[in-house]
């Protein structure tokens, strides 16, 4: 107990853990593991390609038989499509585009706001029944969303939430805070609760020290958690779908399925509005990509 | 001013009783230790000394005035902690500062209070470095800085040089013993270090299992050690303790050694005692009038002394000895007792026997 509370203050948390990750990747991989991680990749990443492809091919190419890999007329159209309207001024995409932005964005930042705080709560504070609240926290997470959806539609209703950027807001919030409060409680064991209690006996209050010595050691947890609420809110589907209707409201999963399925599917603006789409969960995840892996092996490596 | 007093404390984490009714008087400007091994509630006594835990019974006093209810930030306490808790992402200088800054100095007081500490401290070189830069023994100077940066009530201390390497461990026993005498203040200093105790506290408080075994000076504890436990914990190596009962002027032992029975016990006969004697209280001669017959077990040479383990019986006796004495194991002993300076409990109750008339 006493040497690895010392460890953890020596190492001290949050300290850049890249010189292990990166005697463990690269060099020193077998010609047989290349194969099969190149044979992987190419398996996975191939819908991600074709996607790709298809959202800068024109239409003629997109449909041609054998279909075309590399010899095609490289075109934006599909992309200028996805913004602007057929008739000039902003299309009914990039609006729910700018509705996912609003919906995810402040869901994350308000699970943030009210599961740090519980998280830090549970981690330090002797609460009844304290795993029990933890599991019956962590339970909302066990069902699929479409089995309380239409208790939600009924409340909803009652409420007047049906088609509200509020409603779904709401209900991503409610997702995301069990998620928060598992993950942060993670990250706030792993600081030891000796620097709040030094802070206390310098003279500051319980909160003080919690914000001015805990919170910026929490700071990569909190973007890492924060990236996975907002990846989840940003790709929710069932919900969207059942609790919006209008081109106002709805968020760009429903609206980007909601190209599919007419009589010709414009199989191009599909495409450019899924890659549009998946680009900021890319980028996102690309810069804290650091905290991603230490947040899904939280737990499981001993630093 | 600056005592400290707590009154019956009780604390359970569980099922484990850390603290079974804790009663403990600090005075003003002592050197205060509390000794005794892991898992006794020294921590747990510290830490609700300084409001860091909610008790379930008893109550603090600091300066004479209850102060249970209050925050550590308002209990005017100092601490350091074995992990010594030096914040990560701040340097040195702002360590130490920070119970300065909590308290809204103004920066050239601040500034004129860490150079003083670190002066005193030796560690003006440190300060621009991070807790991760630094080694144990710097971050321990970090820490004690960062206690006596201010003028507290009382400076708590919670095992600070136990992750410390040995040699660097003797060196701040005495420089905190130094630090003590030049600052002042009042020091609640927990250790499971019996040699820290001895050798720095004004007055040693000795607990296990979450009670209070002795309390006193650190040569009344070692000298008249209130119990068989406390004996049996104080002094290194280990007093050694045989079962035995008094018959009229005589001590008979179980093993079927008689001593003469020490003037100062009033042992009723018949009582079953546990005599206990101290290493250096021994000589092993190879005759002797007041001597246990024994056999020589083993020898541990330590460089100033060799301590010899004498088999007496199914009972073992540690006595310490020249360093040039050498035996051969099984060879015939007899170990000579200084019985003015043995100690008497009674083996039911493992209380030290009065000694009204030592």
């Amino acid at each position: 107990m006493a040497v690895s509370v010392d460890e953890a203050v020596s190492a001290g948390p949050g300290r850049d853990h890249t010189p292990s990750r990166r005697r463990r990747g690269g060099r020193g991989r077998s010609v047989l593991e290349v194969a099969l991680l190149t044979v992987l990749a190419v398996v996975m990443l191939f819908p991600v390609l074709w996607m790709i492809e298809t959202s800068i091919k024109e239409n003629r190419d997109v449909y041609a038989i054998p279909a075309k890999f590399f010899d095609f007329k490289v075109t934006l159209d599909h992309f200028k499509d996805v913004f602007a309207g057929s008739g000039g001024g902003r299309s009914a995409l990039s609006v729910s585009f700018l509705n996912s932005v609003v919906v995810a964005g402040v869901s994350t930042a308000l699970a943030t706001v009210l599961g740090v705080p519980a998280a830090w709560a549970y981690s330090r504070f002797s609460v009844k029944a304290k795993k029990d609240q933890l599991f019956f926290i962590l339970s909302t997470r066990f069902m699929p969303p479409v089995v309380v959806v239409i208790p939600i539609f009924l409340m909803y209703r009652q409420l007047g939430l049906i088609d509200n950027k509020l409603g779904l807001i709401l209900i991503y919030t409610a997702f995301n805070v069990p998620f928060t409060i598992w993950m942060m409680k993670g990250f706030v064991d792993e600081v030891p609760a000796e620097y709040e209690d030094a802070a206390m006996l310098d003279g500051y209050t319980r909160l003080q020290a919690f914000w001015k010595f805990t919170l910026p050691l929490l700071l990569p947890g909190i973007a890492a958690t924060a990236v996975f609420a907002l990846i989840f809110s940003w790709n929710e589907f069932v919900f969207a779908i059942f609790l919006t209707s209008s081109d106002s409201v709805r968020t760009a999963p429903p609206a980007i399925a909601g190209l599919i399925g007419g009589t010709t599917i414009d199989w191009g603006l599909v495409a450019a509005a899924s890659v549009v789409f998946a680009l900021p969960v890319l980028v996102f995840a690309y810069l804290v990509r650091k905290h991603l892996v230490a947040g899904v092996t939280l737990g499981a490596v001993r630093r | 001013m600056g005592t400290v007093a707590v009154h019956g404390l009780r604390k359970s984490f569980g099922k484990v009783q850390a603290l079974d009714g804790v009663t403990l008087d600090v005075p003003d400007g002592s050197f205060f230790v509390v000794l005794g091994p892991s898992g006794a509630g020294k921590t747990t006594t510290l830490r609700a000394i300084a409001g860091l835990e909610k008790l379930d019974a008893g109550s603090v006093h600091l300066d004479g005035r209850d102060a249970t209810a209050d925050t550590p930030a308002a209990r005017d306490l100092a601490m350091v902690f074995q992990s010594y808790a030096l914040y990560p992402r701040r340097t040195a200088y702002e360590n130490i500062a920070s119970p300065l800054r909590a308290r809204r100095c103004s920066s050239s007081e601040i500034a004129a209070a860490v150079e003083q500490m670190s002066s005193l401290l030796h560690i003006e070189r440190l300060l621009q470095r991070r807790p991760a830069q630094m080694s144990g023994g710097e971050m321990q100077r970090v820490a004690l800085a960062r206690a006596l940066v201010r003028r507290p009530r009382a400076f708590l201390m919670d095992e600070p040089l136990t992750n410390l390497d040995l040699k660097l461990r003797v060196e701040m026993r005495t420089e905190l013993t130094r630090i003590h005498r030049s600052l002042g203040g009042t020091f609640v200093y927990v250790t499971n270090d019996q040699v820290e105790a001895l050798s720095m506290a004004d007055r040693v408080a000795v607990l296990k299992e979450g009670k209070v075994q002795q309390v006193g000076t650190p040569a009344e504890v070692y000298e008249r050690p209130a119990n068989q436990w406390v004996a049996g914990f104080v002094g290194s190596p280990a007093i050694s303790l045989l079962a035995c009962r008094a018959e009229g002027d005589r001590l008979v032992g179980a093993e079927g050694w008689t001593l003469p029975r020490p003037r100062w016990t009033t042992a009723e006969n018949g009582r079953p005692l546990l005599l206990g004697l101290r290493a250096e209280d021994l000589s092993v001669e190879r005759r002797g009038d007041t001597s246990l017959p024994g056999e020589l077990y083993g020898l541990e040479p330590l460089g100033d002394r060799t301590v010899v383990d004498v088999q007496v019986g199914t009972e073992m006796l540690k006595v310490k000895a020249r360093p040039t004495f050498t035996g051969t194991p099984g060879e015939r002993l007899h170990v000579t007792v200084d019985l003015d300076r043995a100690h008497l409990f009674d083996a039911g109750t493992g209380l030290a026997l009065s000694e009204s008339g030592r």
